[in-house]
């Protein structure tokens, strides 16, 4: 063999014939790790070149001299930035993230809660949003051009184009201050009852609906009409299918690949991209833990947080392109 | 001097004493008449607190990287959290602001106020039953001023030399003579811990009125009444619940909704329309904490006086109270000291906005061109619509202002104490002697108006050792005038702590010590309804 990578290229190429999904996961999985450790070496120099270390914001205006260097001789932080970068990574290695600079606590102990309370959030947001978008979609496309279609475009591109903590601010003026029915602040903690739980996320909840589903709607009318104005659609209806059942039948299957892409990405805000809600709400999720540990530069926090929400971003897209490629032949066996 | 106001402000609670007599005895007793006032005030509005209930307070100023441990606390939010768990030797005066006892009973310095005696109140129990004794006390002092303290407390105790029981007192030895030592100790970071917390400094094991139930930080805290508290007068409610809501529009929605009972940081902008809603009452107090305009004395062109004197006298103050607070302030005079500090110098003149003055000074220091301001909303709120302001009025007196807008991220690195002259923030201190040490000494690392003067330095140190009130504070005035006069500091307004009640609450205090009546604010409110 005149080129050793041959043999490998050679059963690559026959994994990828036999088992193109496995193999397609792996690849991503691989890729994914490297684009964690890049984002951990960016975060890690982002919060490095912000103004001020940990014991100078920690300690505030009451900081003096000789404070801040028992913090930094206690963590560590005299010491040069790559040596703290490599034993940090060794750490995560070995799956320790380490502690809070600022608490002593341990990382992951923290994370779990928030990150527990962001995923609940998200979860009822998007189980109700995801339908709700994408059946609206479809009624849109049904009523394409009418009253119907109209409306639903109206109301949801207007709470589109409103600031999401306006919305939040509505919501609390009507529903909590005027007429008193909903559960204002929305705070959750340990052992608290879960139906009272799901009453205070009522209205969070609510604002990210209306955040996000204009954008998942407007992509579901958008990828089925251009798919309607296929000629199989026209066949689908010579043949006498019923307008709904062409649209579910033929229609969606082939219009689900950007409508899963954008999901993905709503879904993937849910997560990490509600900070603002989260304030506006005083709920206790990841957002507002990123940030706090951001505004002292509690480095082992941010790193932690930065990796999580990465980790998220990347499944999810991962994830929608596999139901993209399972949906379409002509990706599941490309040539 | 404190303990027969103390006596004079029960007799009014409990009706014996009227208005009058109680303000005269007060004055006699050394108060002044706005303090004895609004101490009348207080000592009538505190008649027979209500016992029981769940208090509810939002709060802005919490993080998630917030601890318990006291030496840690940097949050408005861990602030008020010391205060309800637990207790300091000294407690500053609501009103006069002057030492009060707590777990220290009495105390006594030597001639020179650099060795003093503290006696330690007996009897005092800690949350987990263990007696409270002189070794807790002398371990928590040294746990915040050894050389591993990493104690937010370390600049003021700093000329602390030696921490002892003798025969069960706590001996405080200075490096050079404090007479405000007492006060020092009132600072809310050195609350005493079992064995000074060296053990568990997160334990929240105290002796204040409420038990630490949960703490999740950056979320919210929850409380419960100690039973064995060594103090009746406090601590009302059976339970408390802090919130963290540092979203200024969210405190405002909870409480006209009723859902908590008292919110900090009211935004001036806003409190005209939080004030319409029928169940909150506004609570103002007036702060030491004050909006400035700095000038590095050593640096040209400031280097002038009289280019600093017409820059002062271009400041029109009451507008700037008025727009840039809403009227929740009061005016400053050039001195970083106001009416609440103990020994205020009393007949200085106001400094008002006099564009011919301004003018007069301007042409006399023989500046030409303009002069840079350098500015950012991180300085205080509104500090861009300031200079603006700032701008204007100077134009009248024909002094050309730019304002150069600076970012807000690294403001407080790179441009306060940097550049010759920014907008800046000054929260108070608990003394004038501290406040003067911190940014006026020839040698404060934070000396960010360069103002370099060995008459003032000399005065200051006597100041701190001298043990007549009144020689002090003829000192203090002095000190004032030179800074005034002399100094690059334009001080145009103090801003007020604005915080707001629901109207089913009673007994908020309006004490000059610090935000939330001093932090003191869930150990004081009660339930009416």
């Amino acid at each position: 063999m005149a080129n050793p990578l041959a043999g490998v290229h050679a059963a690559r190429h026959r994994l990828k014939e036999n088992h193109p999904l496995t193999v397609l996961i792996v690849e991503r999985l691989g890729l994914s790790v490297l684009l964690l450790w890049a984002v951990s070496v960016l975060i890690f120099a982002g919060v490095e070149a912000l103004p001020g270390d940990f014991a100078q914001t920690y300690l505030g205006q009451s900081a003096t001299p000789q404070a801040i260097a028992n913090i930094r001789a206690d963590l560590g932080l005299d010491r040069p930035i790559t040596t703290r970068y490599f034993e940090w990574l060794g750490g995560v290695v070995q799956g320790d993230f380490g502690n809070s600079w600022a608490s002593g606590a341990p990382v992951t102990e923290q994370i779990t809660k928030r990150l527990g309370n962001s995923l609940f959030l998200a979860f009822f947001a998007a189980a109700i949003s995801v339908p709700l978008a994408v059946g609206l979609g479809m009624v849109a496309v049904h009523f394409r051009n009418r009253i119907p279609d109209r409306v639903i475009n109206i109301i949801s591109l207007a709470a589109i184009s409103l600031p999401e903590f306006f919305i939040g601010y509505l919501l609390i003026v009507v529903f909590a201050v005027q007429m008193g029915v909903a559960t204002f602040p929305s705070t959750v903690y340990d052992g608290m009852p879960w139906t009272e739980r799901l009453a205070a996320i009522a209205l969070p909840t609510a604002t990210l609906v209306m955040v996000v589903l204009a954008h998942m709607m407007r992509m579901t009318r958008a990828a089925i009409i251009s798919v309607m104005s296929s000629a199989y659609m026209e066949t689908a209806e010579l043949k006498g299918l019923g307008a709904f059942k062409a649209i579910i039948k033929h229609a969606a299957p082939n219009a689900i690949a950007p409508i899963v892409n954008v999901v993905a990405l709503n879904l993937a805000y849910l997560v990490v991209g509600v900070v603002v809600v989260e304030v506006v709400f005083v709920y206790p999720g990841m957002g507002q833990y990123m940030v706090d540990a951001v505004t002292v530069r509690d480095m082992p926090v941010v790193q932690a947080c930065g990796l999580i929400f990465a980790a998220v971003y990347i499944l999810l897209n991962m994830v929608a392109d596999l139901v993209a490629i399972v949906a379409n032949p002509r990706l599941r066996h490309p040539r | 001097m404190t303990d027969p106001i103390k006596y004079f402000s029960s007799r009014v609670s409990a009706h014996e004493m009227n208005r009058r007599e109680f303000i005269g005895r007060s004055m006699a007793a050394g108060l002044t008449l706005a303090a004895a006032t609004s101490l009348y005030g207080k000592s009538a509005m505190a008649q027979e607190p209500k016992r029981g209930g769940h208090l509810k307070l939002g709060l802005e100023g919490g993080s998630s990287t917030d601890v318990i441990d006291p030496a840690k606390s940097s949050s408005q939010f861990t602030f008020a959290m010391n205060r309800n768990w637990g207790d300091t030797l000294v407690e500053s005066h609501p009103s006069s602001g002057l030492a009060v006892p707590a777990l220290a009973e009495s105390w006594e310095p030597n001639a020179d106020a650099s060795v003093w005696t503290f006696k330690i109140r007996k009897g005092v129990e800690f949350h987990d039953g263990a007696e409270l004794t002189i070794d807790d006390v002398v371990k928590t002092l040294q746990r915040h001023t050894d050389e591993k303290s990493e104690s937010g407390a370390l600049g003021v105790l700093g000329s602390i030399k030696g921490i002892e029981n003798k025969g069960g007192d706590l001996v405080i030895t200075l490096s050079e003579g404090n007479a405000d030592l007492p006060l020092l100790l009132s600072d809310y970071h050195l609350v005493i811990q079992p064995g000074g917390g060296f053990d568990d400094p997160n334990a929240g094991i105290g002796t204040g009125p409420f038990k630490i139930d949960n703490f999740e930080a950056g979320v919210r805290a929850t409380f419960v009444k100690n039973e064995n508290d060594w103090r009746s007068d406090r601590g009302y409610v059976d339970s408390v619940e802090m919130i963290v809501m540092n979203d200024a529009t969210a405190r405002m929605a909870a409480l006209s909704s009723g859902q908590v009972h008292f919110i900090n940081r009211v935004d001036p902008k806003t409190v005209n329309l939080l004030k319409r809603a029928p169940n909150v009452e506004i609570q103002t107090t007036s702060g030491r904490g004050h909006y400035v305009f700095i000038m590095h004395c050593n640096t040209a062109p400031f280097d002038n006086n009289d280019l600093r004197l017409a820059l002062k006298y271009a400041m029109d103050r009451e507008t700037m109270v008025e727009k840039i607070l809403g009227g929740y302030g009061k005016v400053g005079n050039d001195f970083p000291i106001n009416e609440t500090y103990a020994l205020f110098p009393e007949g200085i003149e106001q400094r008002t906005y006099d564009p011919d003055k301004a003018a007069f000074h301007f042409k006399k220091s023989g500046h030409d061109g303009s002069v840079l301001l350098r500015t950012s909303d991180v300085a205080f709120p509104g500090a861009v619509d300031a200079a603006v302001l700032y701008q204007e009025t100077a134009k009248k007196a024909g002094i050309d202002i730019e304002i150069k807008r600076e970012p807000g991220d690294g403001y407080w690195s790179n441009v306060w104490n940097v550049k010759p002259f920014s907008t800046s923030y000054w929260g108070g201190r608990p003394t004038q002697d501290q406040m003067y040490s911190t940014a006026y000494l020839s040698s404060a690392d934070w000396n960010d108006t360069r103002f370099f003067n060995t008459d003032f330095d000399k005065i200051l140190l006597e100041a701190r050792a001298e043990l007549d009130q009144n020689k002090r504070k003829e000192m203090y005035r002095d000190m004032a005038l030179m800074v005034r006069d002399t100094g690059g500091l334009i001080l145009p307004m103090f801003n007020d702590f604005v915080n707001a009640t629901t109207t089913n609450v009673s007994g908020f205090v309006q004490d000059i010590g610090n935000d939330m009546s001093n932090g003191y604010v869930a150990t004081r409110l009660w339930l009416n309804s």
